[in-house]
């Protein structure tokens, strides 16, 4: 893993400068993280109704968010193709676009956000929300400044891996994104096609780089979360 | 209205991102027809990428169930320097590309990789082979038991396990009888998570592999095979398949939730 | 703020919680809901504050019906048991909160907050959070936090049952301190008959969902309404068909025509009270009590053979009490 970094100051800043690769470094990260705000809004919704709602097949629903889990990416990714490529039963062609990367990888992530204030929501003290009521706020205040702030961790931590998931991706996408460079080719799949033709080096610095920056990206989401969680520690 | 209204909205949502796709599986076979899906299906080739990815989920699974049991028992029960690093290794795979892996372990034992040389020098062949993509499956399966069976030990604390040893219990008759048996609902929970995993292993396999039918090819990267080739069909009668073992992990991790969440 | 609750039920599921509650609250004064668990004493409370709503029934505030009012509106402070605290807020933003809520001038909050943690004795923790603060503290913050946008009412749910003694006797001072200077309509529930009779002006037995006596904490001890009352409130000893108080039993060291015979277990020394615990011939367990210069007259010890009569007998028929002399 460390013989990534074993192959030469120059050719990393070579490698990583080179216009292909600085523009699929944009796109995954650019992607990747309206992904993972998409699912900080979606899933928040979906753990909100799956734990204070109840309509018929809640159960159903609840379990089926765990698909993408289970499912093999190539398969997620070969299915949104269907769905929204070339013979679309719904006529949106969206394949080969960067919507398309979007969309398979909103599938791939679902369940992090959803999974992790889940247990958040259910833990919360319902009687927080009476006392705020009482003390005469509305329903939309109970949420934002009582209810939100105290699930805001749980949904932090699903927002991480969501991102850290989305960057790395490539089995979902390889398919459905068309791989054009400078248009829909991400980092992941830069990096394979270099490894596959034997530029391991270039590979291997761009690799580094991905790396550096979502670990960057991971940090500040933990500072976040290391923010929101004070009053615990105090 | 202000109930159904977040309803509607996660509905919707969950259809147009997942449920749509899903429905396509079999929108598809139809339309591409059943019988060649069958026949890809039943290809020689195909059916040897099957058994590939069976036989690397075979040996994965064992190997890092063994190993999240003895590393959770590690982290959470013997505290020892070098433990935060240990816990970072374990969710490591969680956080890399699979192409990263599957990246490093190309360096490592390529032709100008560390490790690389020797091997070749002995006739070992790992790249390109079963051995790199039995390296890559185990390292990206790695967290699941670890992950599931760290929280489960630790809201157990150990003074059940302090209770035998008082009582005469040797240190792995501790283990076997009153350690492992509390722990087996998130054993079996990771072991369900880490052969979903095995099985849909695509990116880090796709570096080391060199894809080659009938040789080193799993039934991920034959779906990739097909669809390339313009055989739809088979690649969708493979994704049904795959589809369908997702279904039955699925199904299994719905049934476990409550028994592992209780234990 | 007058409260009326008028044949208020409410069920959950199978349970019923309430059954035809009808009560009545005078503005200014201190009720305390009493009664076992599961009587449904919070539940009314809850009710009147608005966070319940009734299967049936109305709850009238100052003279308007405010069934349908939602608990913004009631203008009431309520304090939960377990205290509620806004745990990612400070104690000056929990405090602060109502009057934030009304979207106050800051100036006018920060003062406000100022005036109610030293009402409370909590000035300098205001930039604290919940989380380090003690039990007690807590509970004055939630208090404080209640009494914020004064409130026409203040409603307690069993403020002090999570504390240690020694807070809650405190707290209970503080609290009858409280109402006498401002006046402000209370009421507070709690299963604990001591607290009910110590600060209340006015207690309402709850049993099951029913109302069993509503009475000045004398009356409920002098004349309760039914055994439970009797029972429930302060000692009582059964004595055939009737009740007797610890107090109302009479020792002598020799037997005559009316006494029953009885062997003293155990001696407990209450200050200046002492309580005998009692076994009468037939096996059935009595409590006695009296002073200590009556106990040291008679030489009481364990393990003693003495004599009692009731000398005043409380009987209930179907409908009425009967006092039997």
């Amino acid at each position: 893993m460390w013989a990534s970094r074993a192959q030469g100051l120059s050719g990393f800043w070579y490698w990583i400068t080179q216009p292909e690769a600085v523009a699929a470094l944009e796109l995954t990260v650019a992607v990747s993280a309206l992904v993972a705000l998409t699912n900080a809004v979606f899933g928040t919704v979906l753990a909100w109704v799956l734990v204070r709602d109840d309509f018929r097949g809640k159960n159903v629903v609840n379990a089926i968010i765990d698909l993408p889990f289970a499912l093999p990416t190539i398969v997620a990714g070969l299915l949104v193709l269907a769905l929204y490529g070339p013979e679309s039963p719904v006529h949106v062609h969206v394949a080969f676009t960067r919507t398309a990367i979007y969309l398979v990888l909103l599938f791939v992530t679902l369940p992090f956000v959803v999974r992790t204030a889940q247990p958040v929501l259910h833990e919360l003290d319902t009687q927080m929300e009476e006392a705020a009521r009482s003390l005469g706020a509305h329903e939309r205040t109970v949420f934002t400044r009582i209810i939100l702030p105290n699930i805001l961790p749980g949904i932090l931590s699903g927002v991480a891996m969501a991102f850290a998931r989305a960057v790395g991706e490539i089995g979902s996408i390889t398919l459905i994104s068309g791989n054009r460079p400078f248009q829909t080719e991400v980092a992941s799949v830069w990096i394979l096609n270099q490894s596959q033709s034997g530029n391991g080096t270039g590979a291997a610095a761009v690799a580094v780089l991905l790396l550096a920056i979502s670990f960057l990206l991971l940090l500040t989401i933990g500072g976040l979360r290391r923010l929101a969680t004070r009053h615990e520690r105090a | 209205m202000r109930k159904y209204g977040p309803r509607s909205i996660a509905l919707g949502y969950l259809l147009i991102v997942l449920v749509g796709p899903l429905a396509m599986i079999f929108w598809r076979i139809e339309a591409e027809g059943v019988g060649k899906a069958w026949s890809a299906l039943t290809e020689a080739d195909t059916i040897h990428a099957f058994k590939v990815t069976l036989i690397l989920a075979a040996i994965a699974v064992p190997l890092n169930t063994i190993f999240g049991v003895v590393c959770a028992l590690a982290i959470v029960r013997r505290p020892f320097p070098g433990k935060g690093l240990v816990n970072a290794f374990v969710d490591l795979p969680l956080a890399l590309s699979p192409v990263v892996v599957g990246l490093s372990l190309f360096l490592l034992y390529g032709r100008t990789g560390w490790f690389g040389p020797w091997f070749t020098g002995h006739g070992i062949q790992i790249l390109f082979a079963l051995p790199a993509m039995v390296l890559a499956t185990v390292f990206v399966s790695v967290p699941f038991v670890a992950r599931e069976v760290v929280p489960t030990l630790r809201e157990l604390g150990d003074e059940q396990e302090q209770a035998a040893r008082t009582l005469g219990a040797s240190g792995w008759q501790t283990f076997w009888r009153i350690t492992l048996p509390s722990i087996r609902w998130a054993i079996i929970y990771g072991v369900v998570l880490t052969t979903a995993r095995c099985l849909g292993e695509y990116g880090a396999v796709a570096v080391v592999s060199g894809s080659i039918s009938g040789r080193t090819e799993t039934a991920t990267l034959r779906v990739q095979d097909y669809y390339e080739n313009l055989n739809q069909a088979g690649a969708y009668g493979i994704s049904l398949a795959l589809a369908g073992i997702a279904l039955v992990v699925l199904v299994v991790m719905t049934l476990l939730k409550p028994q592992e969440a209780a234990a | 703020m007058s409260i009326q609750a008028r044949h208020v039920s409410k069920r959950f599921g199978d349970f019923h919680a309430l059954d035809d509650v009808s009560i009545d609250v005078e503005s200014g004064s201190l009720t305390a809901l009493l009664g076992p668990s599961g009587s449904g004493k919070s539940t009314l409370l809850r009710v009147i504050a608005g966070l319940e709503r009734p299967d049936e029934g109305e709850i009238v505030l100052d003279g308007e019906d405010a069934t349908a009012v939602a608990p913004q509106r009631r203008g009431v402070g309520f304090v939960f048991q377990h205290y509620a605290a806004f745990k990612h807020m400070t104690v000056r933003d929990n405090v602060g909160f109502a009057l934030e809520v009304r979207k106050r001038p800051r100036a006018e909050i920060r003062s406000r907050v100022d005036e109610l943690l030293q009402l409370v004795q909590l000035q300098g923790f205001g930039d604290r959070y919940p989380a380090q603060l003690s039990g007690g503290q807590r509970q004055r913050m939630a208090l404080a936090r209640a009494l914020a946008a004064r409130p026409k009412v203040l409603l307690l749910d069993e403020p002090f049952g999570a504390l240690d003694a020694r807070v809650r006797a405190e707290l209970r001072a503080w609290l009858r301190k409280l109402h006498e200077e401002t006046h402000t309509t209370t009421v507070f529930v709690t299963h604990d008959q001591e607290e009910a009779m110590e600060v209340a002006d006015r207690v309402v037995v709850m049993n099951k969902g029913r109302v069993e006596q509503s009475a000045a904490p004398r009356e409920l001890y002098d004349r309760p309404s039914n055994e439970f009352v009797m029972s429930f409130v302060g000692r009582a000893n059964r004595f055939g068909d009737g009740w007797v108080r610890p107090h109302d039993l009479h020792v002598t060291l020799e037997p005559n025509g009316s006494t029953r015979e009885v062997l003293v277990e155990r001696l407990v020394h209450v200050g200046h009270e002492v309580r005998a615990e009692l076994i009468r011939d037939d096996g059935e367990r009595l409590v006695l009590q009296l002073t200590r210069d009556e106990a040291e007259r008679l030489e009481l010890a364990a393990g003693q053979i003495v004599y009692v009569r009731p000398t005043r007998q409380t009987v209930f028929e179907e409908a009425r009490p009967k006092d039997v002399r």
